[in-house]
């Protein structure tokens, strides 16, 4: 076993039998995201920044496998040469961004409707279980259906199933062509328009709507052969946005430098497609309606039950400097938390890895 | 290590006999939850459950329940759990794995009775159907709104939706379109447990454990799926076809490289050997080049103008990677004729030999010119006649071997030769089942693939759906007792016989 891994694996099976808890990290930057941490010392680091660098790379194979800890700027620095991307296009946070952190949040950014959620592109892991052990499941293949789909159940997981230490990823060719085009539309208009487009063979690549003045504003990115992205265009109508600023904007979502995610506290909900405006303050809306980021002081248990009406989900994105009792992440139906508790139960038995960051309670 | 003690024990346990099942109590059960004709248990009634599509394995169930909805569905599980009846559930039996092989002392539950599309929403381009419902029915409802389910397994005339959840099915358009994990948006399922619970849905990224797709792929040994949310696309205006002919299959690997290389995501991509032109070419008449060591199909889809487009690229990639002879289809007719015979590839190894045993290994496609050189030095090793069709954009191989059952020996020769392909692709960083799924066909070779503590895992997230093991037992998860049978040890990664595999 490589020097860092047994590192790694005397780490984990020590504090195991010690009873401690490790929380995993990888530079750090994802952390507000989940149950905050506890501010005592109840817990240990499990730091995996130090395993790093990208094991391999097909670019005719579309696969890349790198360890946790490798920068994602590295990543999509190769990526760049090869004129490859990750389809998801993952949010950075900074320049400790890690593969690892990408992996366990499970976030994914403006494409997420048209590409499909981070998830979809994982074909293989390696995880680390409590007695320092080492298991790999998937591949650097395609299509895999040997044994259950732990990959793709690690994806989002926060770390309670224990350390992600390397990952195999689909990655895809850059579209030949995209342009972004700018609509004037209110809100509901907005809205409309975007579920249209999910019937049509339009190439979107991502939509943003935020509110202005007299109305609103809807972004849209076309993406694709250069013929497909022309005739989009057309159907489509609007202003043409200059490459520049197009990619500026993007750019902003996907990040979330942009001014809006400054605010306190920020919900992020999902909801289906067609969802109504929830009508309740200032929204920015991504992923063709189904992404609606929310500000303002809403009490958790009525934004939740409505939004549940309307078959979504509203997490705390941001919560920092605000307290709230209520869960950070939108609970499940009482029947799959339970299944999720065993399933913890089961492949941590001892409860060692990144207790609570998923749900308050296990 | 307590922890690897521990599960190693609890993995025991799960092996060990289970509790006997009480049938007469389990019978008496389901008699007052069900109307009778949902309850099959003659044997006339019950031959016809005996096997899937992987005939090879037979076994009559001494019970086959059609249960109409979830409520007498969730009725039979309770059943099945209070007198310990292992389940085997059933959707249109033409796994290709054994996954719906009947149990010797269980009941199977057929979904054959959830056959509705409970919603068709054409604007919002999503469809809500019982997994009973047969994949291309999905296609056909949508069609008269423009719409389809894209994957596309080549039985999907015949498989149910809920078989295709259960095997991840995937088809020849899933290099563009994705698999069924792709494209399944919500489930609701009945767990070994006894819950329903609803996964994924409508909305994007639910929260919490990503349940959705680790029930993908399950083989029915999680729970019982009772709905399927899938999503809708646009259909294609336009769809044609790229055949060329390639002097050697190192050639044509080379051509596939290429395209992917420049970016181009072929709406299919699929390879045929020499061997599996000449099985086919008799009875589908498709024009194929005899002569080619392999032949390409590259499809192109979409809106005219970007087919044309691609076409022209592809053409020209072929070219360059050493076609020997290059035919894009001029019409709706050319095309499916091109693709007649890679579908008719089946039916024909049929036609040709008594039996034939359908194969299903995914490798690294720069193996490919390996691994098939490999297969040729099998056959004279095993006495018998393989040939190939490849998914040749995600390395997915189907090797199909002839043999002739009443033949003495010629059955365990061509599973043989099976396990050896599979080992093959275990070694050279592939894995034993690409969309077949494991079953009882693969378990054996699962040793190979995974470490005891891999195959742990997968037995600690059973319990976890399933405490009392009655789905689909004895499959997908070997014991420890049945590897240390099977002699074969996992192949670790540091110790690959291939040190000269191009590292990054
Ligand atoms: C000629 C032929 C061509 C094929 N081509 C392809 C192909 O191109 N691609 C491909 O991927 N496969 C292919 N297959 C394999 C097979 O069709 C697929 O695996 C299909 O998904 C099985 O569906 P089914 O309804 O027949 O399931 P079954 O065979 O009835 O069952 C398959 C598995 O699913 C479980 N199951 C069934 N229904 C449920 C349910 N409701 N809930 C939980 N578990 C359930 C069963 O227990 C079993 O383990 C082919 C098979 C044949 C015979």
């Amino acid at each position: 076993m490589e020097p860092v891994l047994s590192r790694f694996g005397e780490q984990v099976a020590g504090a195991r039998a010690a009873g401690r808890k490790l929380v995993i990290r990888g530079g750090g930057t994802r952390l507000f995201y989940g149950e905050p941490l506890p501010e005592d010392d109840s817990f240990e680091w499990l730091d995996l920044s130090a395993y790093r660098g990208v094991v391999a790379y097909e670019p005719s194979e579309l696969v890349l496998t790198a360890r946790a800890g490798t920068p994602l700027a590295e990543i999509e620095a190769l990526l760049d040469r090869e004129g490859q991307m990750l389809a998801f296009e993952p949010p950075r946070f900074g320049a400790g961004d890690t593969l690892g952190g990408c992996i366990a949040t499970g976030l994914a950014g403006p494409r997420r409707l048209a590409a499909g959620p981070v998830s979809d592109y994982v074909l293989g892991t390696r995880l680390m279980r409590g007695d320092g052990e080492v298991m790999h499941f998937g591949g650097e293949v395609m299509k895999n259906v040997a044994g259950y789909d732990l990959s793709r159940l690690l994806v989002g997981s926060l770390g309670v199933l224990g350390p992600v230490l390397e990952v195999s990823l689909k990655v895809m060719p850059k579209p030949r062509s995209e342009v972004t085009l700018v609509l004037a539309l209110d809100e509901a208009e907005a809205l409309r328009r975007c579920v249209q487009w999910r019937s049509q063979p339009i190439p979107v690549s991502a939509t943003a709507w935020l509110p202005d003045g007299s109305g609103g504003q809807l972004s849209v990115r076309l993406s694709g052969n250069a013929s497909a992205v022309r005739e989009g265009v057309e159907k489509l109508g609007g202003g043409v946005l200059d490459a520049a600023t197009a990619c500026a904007f993007w750019l902003g979502l996907r990040d979330q430098t942009h001014d809006f995610f400054n605010q306190r506290p920020l919900w992020r909900v999902t909801l289906p497609p067609g969802a109504p405006s929830l009508g309740i303050g200032r929204e920015l809306h991504e992923w063709q309606g189904c992404l609606r980021w929310l500000t303002g002081m809403h009490a958790p248990d009525a934004l939740r039950a409505k939004v549940r009406k309307l078959g979504g989900w509203a997490s705390r994105y941001r919560h920092d400097g605000t307290s709230d009792a209520s869960p950070v992440f939108h609970p499940p139906a009482p029947a799959v938390i339970r299944v999720q508790q065993r399933l913890k139960q089961q492949l941590d038995p001892d409860g060692v890895f990144s207790p609570h960051r998923l749900y308050p309670d296990f | 290590m307590k922890s690897g003690v521990a599960l190693e024990a609890a993995t025991a346990q799960a092996a060990k006999a289970p509790v006997t099942p009480d049938f007469a109590g389990f019978l008496a059960a389901i008699g007052r939850a069900l109307p009778s004709a949902c309850i099959l248990a003659r044997a006339e009634q019950t031959r016809a459950y005996e096997c899937d599509g992987l005939t090879m394995y037979r076994e009559q169930p001494p019970v086959v329940v059609l249960p109409e909805d979830e409520t007498q569905l969730i009725a039979v599980l309770n059943a099945c759990r209070a007198h310990h009846v292992p389940v085997v559930p059933r959707g249109a039996g033409t796994s290709l794995s054994g996954g719906a092989t009947p149990h010797p002392q269980g009941v199977v539950i057929g979904v054959a009775k959830f056959n509705r599309i409970l919603k068709l929403d054409p604007e919002r381009a999503i469809a809500v159907v019982q997994p009973g419902v047969r994949n291309l029915a999905i296609s056909e409802a949508a069609a008269p709104h423009g719409l389809y389910y894209a994957p596309d397994p080549s039985s999907q005339i015949a498989c149910s939706i809920g078989g295709n959840v259960a095997e991840n099915a995937g088809g020849v358009h899933c290099l563009k379109y994705g698999l069924t994990v792709h494209n399944v948006l919500g489930l609701r399922v009945v767990t070994g447990a006894g819950e329903v619970v609803e996964l994924g849905g409508e909305a994007p990224d639910a929260p919490g454990l990503n349940l959705l797709q680790l029930c993908v792929g399950s083989e029915g040994m999680l729970g019982m799926v009772t709905e399927v949310t899938v999503k809708l696309l646009p259909r294609p205006e336009l769809a044609r076809v790229v055949m060329a002919s390639f002097a050697s299959v190192e050639r044509a690997g080379e051509a596939v490289t290429r395209i992917i290389a420049a970016g181009v995501i072929p709406a299919g991509l699929e390879l045929m050997d020499q061997r599996a032109v000449k099985l086919v070419e008799p009875f589908v008449q498709a024009g194929y080049d005899l002569d080619a060591a392999a032949i390409l199909l590259c499809e192109s889809d979409g809106t005219t103008e970007e087919v044309c487009e691609e076409i022209g690229r592809v053409e020209a990639l072929m070219a360059t990677a050493g076609a020997t002879r290059v035919q894009v289809s001029a019409s709706e007719a050319e095309r499916l004729r091109f693709w007649a015979g890679r579908k008719a590839a089946f039916a024909a190894a049929g036609r040709i030999s008594p039996d034939y045993y359908c194969m299903d290994g995914t490798i690294p496609r720069r193996h490919l010119a390996r691994v098939l050189g490999a297969f040729e030095e099998m056959e004279a090793t095993y006495g018998l006649a393989c040939s190939n069709v490849f998914h040749a954009g995600d390395g997915n191989l189907h090797p199909l071997i002839l043999f002739d059952a009443n033949q003495p020996g010629e059955v365990e020769r061509a599973q043989a030769f099976g396990a050896a392909i599979l080992e093959l692709c275990v070694e050279v960083g592939g894995t034993i089942t690409g969309e077949h799924g494991v079953g009882i066909e693969k378990i054996n070779e699962m040793c190979v693939q995974f470490t005891r503590a891999e195959l742990d895992a997968f037995a600690a997230v059973k319990r976890a759906f399933d405490p009392q093991g009655l789905l689909n037992p004895l499959k997908v998860i070997p014991t420890l007792a049945r590897c240390a049978e099977y002699g074969k040890q996992h192949v670790h990664r540091g110790e690959l016989p291939f040190p000269d595999i191009p590292r990054f």
